[in-house]
C-alpha cells in the first residue's frame, strides 16, 4: 500500500513532543503549574521522549525508503 | 466532579491528532478501487503493522477503563485475562488457526464457517456477530462520552456525535486500511499518553512496594473503606496476588472466583473464543499480505499486550492505594449523578431547613435513590438504595440547609449549586470504578500532559469504534447482503454498500450507546455478551478444524444450543448483591455465585461444553455432506502440513509461540 505509516507517526510525534517540550521549557519557572505532577516538569522531560521517538521513527521511515528505491 | 479547565496547549495536541487520523484517511483514499480495497483492505499490509492494529483494535473502552475499573475492584487478578487467557489464545490461532482463515481465502470469519459447514452456521454466526459489534460499539462509545462529560463538562451528545464522526470520516475515506493504520498511530498514542500518568501515580503512592503495603491493609478490611460488604475480610495478598488467593477459593479472594472458572471459562472458553474467532481481530491478521505476516500478527501483537497490566491494570490498583491513604487526599469518584437526583437533593435538602438534618438524612437517601436508580412501582420505594457516610451527608445538610442551592440562574448561583453537588457526592461511600483512569489523569496532569493523556484516551476510544465498525461492515456487506439480500451484483455495488453501511453502522452503534448508559460497569456486561455469543462459538471452530466428522447440521444445532444454554443458565442463576431481573435469575435463581465475574466464566464454561458436546453427537447421527476433497485446506488433518517459509528456525511461529508462553509462565510465577 502506498503509504509507509512511519510517516505520519514520525511527524505527529515530532510535533507533538518539540510542542510539548518548548511549552515545558517556557513555563520551567513556574513551579505551581507542576504542583500536580510532584514538582517534576513532566511537559518538558516527556516532550524530549516523545520527540526522540517520534525522529526515530523519521529515520526508519527515511531508510526504509531509501533501501526500497 | 470539578472540570478541569484545559489550556490552548492541550486543544493543539487534540487538534493535531485529529488531523492526522482524518489526513491519513484522506491519503488512503486514492488506493481504493474495489470493495476488498475497502472492505479486506486487498491483503496487502506487513505483519508488524497488522500486529499492532490486532492490539490496538481491542484496546478500546473496554480495555482502559474497563480494565482499570477491574484492576481497582480485583486487583492484580484481572491479570488473568491476559496472562492466562489472551497470550495463549494469541499463541493458539497464530500455530494452528491463522493456516485455515488465510489459507482458505475467506473473507470474514462467517464465511470461513460457510465453507467448512453450510449456511445455515454462517448465517446464524454472522447475524451474532453483527448485533454483538454494535453492542460492543456501543458501550465503548458510551463511555468516552460519559468521561468526555465529567472531565471537560462537554455535553454528552455533542462528545458523542462529533468522536463518531471523526470515525466516520477515516474509515469511510480510507475503509479498513485506514482503520488499520491509524490503529497504529492510536497504539503509540495510548501507550505515550498514559505511561506518564501511569509513572507519577505509582511515584505518588511511593513505588511498587509502598503500593503492596497499602493495598494489604485494603485486602484485610475491605469493609472500612467501603470496597466490599461489612464483614468481608481476605488475606493480605488478596489484591496483589494473581494465583494465591484464587487457589485458596472464591470467598478468598475480591473476584469471587474458583480455580476452574478461572483456567476453564475465562482462560480457556472464553479468551480462546474472543481471540480466536472474533472477527474485530481476526480480520486485522486476514489483511496481512502473506501468510507468514498473518501467522506472525497475533504474535507480534502478544509482545505488548503481556506487558499491558502495567499501563492498564496498575492504575487501578493505584486508584485504591492512593484512596487508603487519608494524606493523598485522593478517593475513586463516587457515580455521577442523574439531572433528576440532583434536583431531588436539593428539593430534600432545602426541606429539611426546616426540621433536624440528622434526622433528615435517611429520608433524602430515599429520595436521591429513588430519582437515580428508579422506584419500585409495588413498594414505591427506590429499586436500590445509594452509600452514604451519613455523619457526613449530615454536615453537608448543615451546611447547605439554608444556602440558595436551588437556583441556577447568575454565575454566583451556579457556582454554589456545583460546589453542593460536589460536596453531597463526596459524602456517596458507591464508587464509580470507570471513573478511575480520569480521575487519575486529571490528579496528575498539568496543561500539556493533561492534552496528551486526552489524546491518548480519545485514541483508544476511536480504535475501538473503527474496529467494530470495520469488523460489521464486511460481515454485512459479505455475509448477509451479497449472501441473502442481493447476490450477483456488480462489485461497485458492493463497493457502495460497504461504505453505506459503514454510515449506518456509526448510527446503530450510537443508538447502541444511549441503550448503554443506564449500565455501569462496562467490563461485566460485555463479557455477558461474550458469554452468550463467544463461548459456544469456540466449540464450534474446534471441532470444525481438528475434527473432519463434524457435520453441517451438527454445527448448527450445537452452536444454536450453546446460545440457548447461555441464555438459560443466565435466567436460573445470579451473582450474589444482585436482585432477579437483567443480571440474571428472570425465571428461577437455582444457584448464587459469589460475584457476577463467576457466574460468566461458569455460565462460559457451561455453553461450551454444550455446544461441544451437541456438535458432536448430532454430527456422529448425520451424513457427511462435505467430502474430504472439499475440506482440503479448512480442516487440520486432510491439510498439507504448511512448511515454514524458509526461515531460520527461531522466527518460525511455534519458535516465537513457545518463547511467548515461557515468558508468561514467568510472569504468572513472579506475581503469584
Amino acid at each position: 500500500m502506498g503509504l509507509d505509516i512511519r510517516l505520519p507517526i514520525g511527524l505527529m510525534f515530532t510535533l507533538i513532543g518539540a510542542m510539548l517540550a518548548i511549552y515545558g521549557l517556557a513555563t520551567n519557572s513556574e513551579p505551581e503549574l507542576y504542583g500536580r505532577s510532584l514538582g517534576i516538569n513532566v511537559n518538558l522531560r516527556w516532550g524530549l521522549v516523545l520527540l526522540a521517538f517520534g525522529i526515530t521513527m523519521l529515520t526508519l521511515f527515511w531508510r526504509g525508503r531509501k533501501s526500497s528505491q | 466532579m470539578q472540570n478541569v479547565q484545559l489550556g490552548f496547549l492541550d486543544y493543539a495536541i487534540l487538534l493535531i491528532y485529529v488531523i492526522f487520523v482524518i489526513g491519513i484517511g484522506f491519503v488512503l483514499r486514492r488506493y481504493l478501487k474495489s470493495s476488498a480495497d475497502f472492505l479486506t483492505s486487498g491483503r496487502s499490509i506487513p505483519a508488524w503493522v497488522t500486529g499492532l492494529a490486532f492490539i490496538s483494535a481491542n484496546l478500546g473502552a473496554l480495555e482502559l477503563v474497563g480494565m482499570a475499573a477491574s484492576g481497582a475492584k480485583y486487583g492484580i487478578a484481572t491479570c488473568h485475562f491476559y496472562w492466562v487467557g489472551a497470550i495463549p489464545a494469541m499463541v493458539f490461532l497464530a500455530i494452528f488457526m491463522m493456516p485455515f482463515y488465510y489459507g482458505s481465502k475467506a473473507r470474514s470469519v462467517p464465511e470461513y464457517l460457510k465453507m467448512r459447514f453450510d449456511e445455515r452456521v454462517r448465517a446464524l454466526n454472522s447475524v451474532a456477530f453483527a448485533v454483538m459489534t454494535l453492542f460492543a460499539s456501543g458501550i465503548s462509545m458510551n463511555a468516552l462520552a460519559k468521561l468526555l462529560n465529567q472531565l471537560l463538562g462537554w455535553n454528552y451528545h455533542v462528545a458523542l456525535w462529533i468522536c463518531s464522526a471523526v470515525v466516520l470520516v477515516y474509515v469511510l475515506k480510507g475503509g479498513l486500511t485506514s482503520a488499520i493504520y491509524t490503529e497504529v498511530l492510536q497504539f503509540f498514542m495510548i501507550v505515550l499518553g498514559f505511561a506518564p500518568v501511569v509513572y507519577l501515580g505509582l511515584r505518588d503512592v511511593g513505588g511498587w512496594d509502598a503500593m503492596t503495603q497499602a493495598l494489604s491493609g485494603v485486602s484485610v478490611d475491605p469493609a472500612a473503606l467501603h470496597f466490599k460488604d461489612p464483614g468481608t475480610s481476605y488475606g493480605p495478598n488478596g489484591w496483589t496476588s494473581a494465583w494465591q488467593p484464587l487457589l485458596a477459593g472464591s470467598s478468598h479472594n475480591p473476584m469471587g472466583v474458583d480455580c476452574f472458572a478461572m483456567v476453564f471459562g475465562l482462560g480457556f472458553v472464553l479468551s480462546f473464543g474472543y481471540w480466536c474467532t472474533n472477527f474485530l481481530v481476526v480480520q486485522r491478521a486476514m489483511a496481512a499480505r502473506n501468510m507468514g505476516a498473518a501467522r506472525r500478527t497475533p504474535l507480534i501483537a502478544a509482545v505488548p499486550k503481556m506487558l499491558f497490566p502495567a499501563l492498564v491494570i496498575l492504575p487501578g490498583m493505584i486508584a485504591v492505594a492512593l484512596t487508603s491513604m487519608p494524606a493523598k487526599n485522593y478517593r475513586i469518584p463516587p457515580p455521577s449523578l442523574e439531572k433528576q437526583a440532583i434536583v431531588a437533593a436539593v428539593a430534600a435538602v432545602k426541606q429539611a431547613a426546616q426540621s433536624d438534618p440528622q434526622a433528615a438524612v435517611p429520608e433524602i437517601i430515599q429520595k436521591v435513590s429513588g430519582a437515580q436508580k428508579g422506584v419500585d412501582p409495588k413498594t414505591g420505594k427506590p429499586k436500590k438504595l445509594l452509600g452514604f457516610d451519613q455523619a457526613k451527608l449530615a454536615q453537608v445538610v448543615k451546611t447547605y440547609a439554608d444556602k440558595p442551592i436551588g437556583q441556577d440562574q447568575t454565575k454566583e448561583q451556579r457556582a454554589l449549586r456545583a460546589e453542593f453537588v460536589a460536596a453531597f457526592s463526596n459524602t456517596m461511600t458507591d464508587y464509580d470504578y470507570d471513573g478511575v483512569i480520569l480521575s487519575l489523569v486529571k490528579k496528575y496532569c498539568p496543561t500539556g500532559l493533561l492534552g496528551l493523556a486526552l489524546t491518548a484516551l480519545l485514541a483508544s476510544f476511536m480504535s475501538g469504534m473503527a474496529g467494530n465498525v470495520t469488523a460489521f461492515n464486511t460481515v454485512w456487506t459479505y455475509d448477509l447482503y451479497q449472501a441473502y439480500i442481493a447476490p450477483n451484483k456488480s462489485d461497485q455495488h458492493y463497493f457502495w454498500m460497504g461504505q453505506a453501511v459503514t454510515v449506518a453502522g456509526i448510527l446503530l452503534s450510537i443508538a447502541c450507546a444511549y441503550f448503554a448508559k443506564q449500565y455501569n460497569n462496562a467490563m461485566d456486561i460485555i463479557q455477558l455478551v461474550f458469554g452468550f455469543v463467544n463461548a459456544p462459538l469456540f466449540a464450534t471452530f474446534l471441532l470444525g478444524m481438528f475434527w473432519a466428522r463434524g457435520t453441517g447440521t451438527g454445527a448448527f444445532l450445537g452452536l444454536f444450543g450453546g446460545i440457548s444454554a447461555s441464555a438459560l443458565f443466565h435466567s436460573l442463576t445470579i451473582a450474589a448483591g444482585n436482585s432477579p431481573g437483567v443480571k440474571g435469575g428472570y425465571l428461577a435463581v437455582q444457584q448464587t455465585f459469589p460475584s457476577e465475574m463467576a457466574q460468566n466464566f461458569w455460565l462460559a464454561s457451561f455453553a461450551f461444553i454444550t455446544c461441544f458436546t451437541l456438535t458432536v453427537v448430532i454430527s456422529l447421527l448425520t451424513r457427511r455432506t462435505k467430502t474430504n476433497e472439499e475440506l482440503k485446506g479448512l480442516v487440520y488433518s486432510l491439510t498439507p502440513k504448511l512448511k515454514d517459509e524458509a526461515k531460520a528456525w527461531y522466527l518460525r511461529p511455534a519458535t516465537l509461540g513457545l518463547v511467548l508462553l515461557a515468558c508468561c509462565v514467568v510472569l504468572n510465577i513472579i506475581f503469584r
